[in-house]
């Protein structure tokens, strides 16, 4: 694979997370019982189904409108949080892109970091929060620090891992798990989590791909 | 109000009941021509959660025209329906989300808009509620 990154590997992309999501729904609900309302993985996991099922019958023909096209579906089907939240990063994130055949890394991790604002505004939160923001922001500064999809993705994976982890000793400052205050210390975020979920799919994608 | 029309109101929870019930009380006391209050409350298919397709729909069965006011519980609902104002042509226009308590916001808004007053008026009764202190 060249260093663009197609509408192939985007879509290979979102088919990978939709694997990911599913293969761990049950963990991510397990991640929100304590502190959530215990849906969080059946809410994506419904949400990125539905999304691919719709992809295979209009399929998307820039990285930019699959994108747009998967958000507006998590937005619809997901019902929780987590829909408004992840459709706002790839609506984002496929508008900056426009209508380019194909993708270079920088220019991709630009659209990226200006939809995690978009999503940082939408939920008021900052980093620190145990917001999976807390996960996506140090997968975009590993996504910058790469000079290729070959090192940078997989550095971005790890970094969301260890990003969602550091979550744990945290006081939730959003959600319904802001309410159970110092309660809400010892936990993983389970968005953060679903962001790691995203950023291995990249790298799955790209190896696989490779 | 040119051709009396009044502003639209809407009312976001994760349970369809509370939506619908409290939309139903905010009628009633609404008051003589009452201004439309709908719910758009619970998951799309049924239970606890968010629908952006009912609070579409429900936003666009109240508007005639003076706008909509949208009102919500929290977390998702709220999320929700400022991605659908975000998204620019998902809700008729103008449409806002009123920062306001849901029972007692709804109605005030319902009273406020009954009386035909616009968008602004009416989302700023909302939007006092808040200032309602009980003890």
């Amino acid at each position: 694979m060249s260093e663009e990154l197609d509408t192939g590997f985007f879509a290979d992309w979102l088919r990978a997370a939709a694997a990911a999501i599913d293969r761990e729904a049950a963990h991510l609900t397990e991640l929100d019982s304590p502190i959530g309302d215990a849906d969080h993985g059946s809410n994506l996991q419904r949400g990125f189904t539905a999304a691919q099922a719709a992809l295979e019958k209009e399929p998307q023909d820039t990285p930019g409108a699959l994108l747009l096209f998967t958000g507006r579906q998590l937005i619809s089907t997901v019902g929780g949080a987590s829909g408004p939240l992840y459709g706002t990063l790839l609506r984002r994130t496929g508008k900056a892109l426009g209508d380019a055949a194909a993708v270079p890394l920088p220019e991709l991790t630009t659209a990226l970091r200006e939809a995690a604002d978009a999503v940082a505004q939408l939920g008021g939160a900052a980093p620190g929060d145990a917001t999976m923001l807390d996960a996506l922001y140090p997968a975009l500064d590993a996504l910058d620090a790469g000079s290729a999809p070959g090192d940078a993705f997989p550095a971005a994976a790890r970094a969301a891992a260890e990003g969602a982890e550091a979550t744990v000793p945290l006081q939730a400052r959003k959600g319904r798990a802001s309410y159970l205050g110092e309660r809400s210390v010892g936990h993983e975020d389970p968005g953060a989590a679903s962001t790691a979920l995203l950023f291995q799919a990249l790298a799955t994608a790209y190896g696989e791909g490779a | 109000m040119a051709g009396g029309e009044q502003v639209g109101i809407v009312l976001v929870s994760h349970s369809s009941e509370v939506a619908d019930s409290v939309a139903q009380l905010a009628r009633e006391l609404g008051g003589g021509e009452a201004a439309p209050v709908v719910g758009a409350g619970g998951a799309a298919g049924g239970g606890t959660g968010t629908s952006s397709e009912r609070i579409a729909d429900a936003a666009h069965a109240v508007d005639s025209g003076a706008g909509v006011a949208l009102l919500a519980d929290l977390g998702s609902a709220v999320l929700t329906v400022k991605t659908l104002l975000a998204e620019g042509d998902q809700l008729p226009e103008p449409a806002r989300l009123v920062d306001a308590p849901l029972v007692e916001g709804a109605i005030a808004a319902a009273v406020t808009a009954s009386g035909g007053a616009d968008l602004d008026a009416v989302a700023a009764a909302a939007e006092e509620a808040y200032q309602y202190r009980k003890v």
